[in-house]
């Protein structure tokens, strides 16, 4: 149905196309968007990179649409018949911010500190 | 009297016979790494002081005679494992600065097992890469040829087992990043079944995914770590509750009778010529212990790639979410705003590559591309999955190549992230099926090492380390020890 040799291929072509212009299937805007949503300042330059190995990557794994899922479930679980497991709702853990805080970049009063939120 | 050459095991009884003590084993094995350093870079942190602390605690112990399994012998944990008042960096900016308040369970169980640790290993950034080379400290360096990479993420950990830095060190995989660093090493790499040892306290990554193991000289010493790793930790909801074998004990079963299923589709154009005849010749050397061959097919095993780039960019979209600037981990200078803060703090923190999967799971996540991307993804996993079973249910170990080739010069693969990707082609699958595997050195290719894949049924761990042990009774690639480490 499908081999490594067909991997191989796509990846061979793709990535003698990868420093050639190629149709990019991501807009710059859209990686703008990625990163928004991401919460990721990048810098300008960084953009056209991002554009370029997202849409190749987004190519990649487009080759999942060959695969006939028709009547398959999603995996759920790595391990067959199981899924997660549920505590009981007790607590368990004793009172150590002061030494979760040590690591904090900004702390006053137990509190963690950002800047103004609401005006 | 070179004690680096010792496997663990022989070190154990080296110590319990007052042959050298346990602070003259830490010494040694300190001064090979801190020596090491500027050649090969395989430490983040070398815990030079608390190390020999420990080592003199041991001695007091093992000189009142009640001892444990591990008591005394030196460990180094890679850096994505938590360990209470050291620094835990991830190989990344964003934790440059980060101190444990608390110890993996991992870390905490080898500990009440008696074992030293000496330092934290180098590691692809997050655990992200194939070849160390995202790391925030730099790359690691392979010891067989320092010009080429170690291979990745758990680039550290092989690069010091084998340049005997350390006798054995724990590990992570995700999609390759215990066995594919341990084949290009030239090391024996053992990832469990997933669930079989507790995430918790080891960094997330792609928790579906993300199984811890251990990297070492032979199974043997692989065994002996594992059987104290191992088992059920009511703080990791993936933990599976389910007795650990003594890996010791079934070592030395024999093979005869054993069925072995070739992976049909490893063995394909893309695989090196030369890699091939290894692994070959490694199956004819199971032929001889009276194991019988066959090739099995898993028509969906090549899709292994694609599902993984878009399950564990997802997973790790959602687990690196945590890194806001806020509770820990780097914070950007004067922020504007709360936005700014988070948004110049994680373009700041990390580096490239996590970038790029960070936002490749923020994209096929995001409203509209769900059901393309991620269901699709999670449905053909399915298919490998059943494609595994299928095979369990003729054969009992499956065998391949660890790798397509052996080590590739630093910088190669560098520009193109999906060449680079295809360095864990033949790994991947056991992470998505969860399965237990292992790679094994089975010879050398231009005077670099490869491995041989073993892949397990779940909570086969006993079985495969009794099969890679055969092979190392059989042959002598795990004793060879890069040229300038002797």
């Amino acid at each position: 149905m499908y081999d490594f040799a067909q991997v191989f291929a796509l990846v061979i072509a793709h990535s003698r196309t990868f420093t050639i212009n190629r149709p990019m299937s991501l807009t710059r805007e859209q990686i703008e968007n990625i990163a928004h949503l991401a919460r990721l300042a990048l810098r300008p330059e960084e953009l056209p990179v991002y554009q370029q190995s997202l849409s190749a990557i987004l190519d990649f794994v487009g080759q999942l649409d060959r695969a006939d899922t028709g009547n398959v479930a999603p995996m759920a679980h790595p391990l067959p018949g199981l899924s997660q497991r549920l505590r009981a709702d007790l607590v368990a853990d004793s009172d150590r911010h002061e030494v979760y805080q040590a690591n904090a970049p900004q702390v006053a009063a137990g509190l963690y500190l950002v800047p103004k939120v609401i005006e | 009297m070179s004690l680096h050459t010792k496997t663990l095991a022989q070190l154990a009884k080296g110590l319990r016979a007052r042959e050298f003590s346990s602070v003259e084993l830490a010494r040694a094995f300190l001064e090979r790494m801190e020596a090491s350093q500027p050649a090969l870079n395989a430490f983040i942190t070398v815990m030079r002081e608390q190390a020999l602390a420990d080592a003199q605690a041991a001695d007091r112990e093992l000189a009142s005679g009640a001892t444990r399994t591990l008591t005394g012998l030196p460990i180094v944990h890679k850096d994505l494992f938590c360990t209470a008042g050291v620094r835990t960096t991830c190989g990344s900016r964003m934790l440059d600065n980060f101190v444990s308040p608390y110890d993996a369970t991992v870390v905490a169980k080898l500990k009440a097992a008696g074992a030293v640790t000496l330092g934290k290993s180098n590691m692809d950034e997050f655990a992200m890469g194939s070849s160390n080379e995202t790391s925030y400290f730099g790359p690691v360096r392979n010891p067989w040829n320092t010009t080429l990479v170690p291979g990745g993420s758990s680039g550290g950990s092989a690069a010091a087992v084998a340049a005997r830095l350390v006798p054995v060190a724990t590990a992570t995989d995700t999609g390759g990043s215990i066995r594919q660093p341990a084949a290009l090493c030239g090391v024996t790499g053992v990832k469990p079944t997933y669930g079989r040892v507790s995430r918790y306290g080891m960094i997330a990554f792609a928790s579906s995914l993300d199984q811890g193991g251990v990297i070492a000289a032979t199974a043997e010493d692989a065994a002996l770590v594992l059987r104290e790793m191992a088992g059920f930790d009511g703080n990791d909801s993936t933990s599976v509750d389910q007795p650990v074998p003594d890996y010791i004990a079934s070592l030395g079963a024999p093979l005869a009778g054993l069925k072995i299923g070739l992976l049909k589709e490893f063995f394909d154009k893309g695989l090196d010529q030369e890699n091939e005849r290894r692994v070959r010749e490694a199956l004819a050397v199971y032929e001889k212990l009276g194991a019988r061959l066959r090739e099995v097919s898993l028509p969906n095993l090549p899709l292994s790639v694609p599902v993984y780039y878009v399950v564990a960019p997802a997973e790790c979209s959602s687990n690196l979410a945590r890194y806001d600037g806020v509770r820990f981990g780097h914070r950007c200078q004067d922020p504007r705003d709360l936005m700014d803060l988070y948004k110049r703090s994680r373009g700041e923190g990390f580096g490239a590559e996590v970038k790029r999967r960070v936002m490749t799971g923020t994209y096929v996540l995001s409203a509209g591309y769900y059901d393309a991307y991620y269901l699709k993804a999670q449905k053909v996993r399915q298919l490998i999955s059943a494609d595994f079973t299928r095979a369990f249910g003729e054969v009992d170990v499956l065998m391949g190549p660890t790798t397509p080739t052996p080590a590739f010069e630093i910088g190669a693969k560098t520009a193109d992230p999906i060449t680079m990707y295809l360095n864990d082609i033949y790994t991947i699958g056991a992470n998505l099926a969860g399965l237990p595997a292992v790679s094994v050195p089975c010879g050398f290719v231009g005077g670099l090492p490869v491995g041989l894949q073993i892949v397990g049924r779940h909570f086969g761990e006993a079985k495969l380390l009794n099969v890679a042990h055969a092979f190392q009774r059989e042959t002598d690639w795990h004793t060879r020890i890069p040229e300038h480490y002797r």
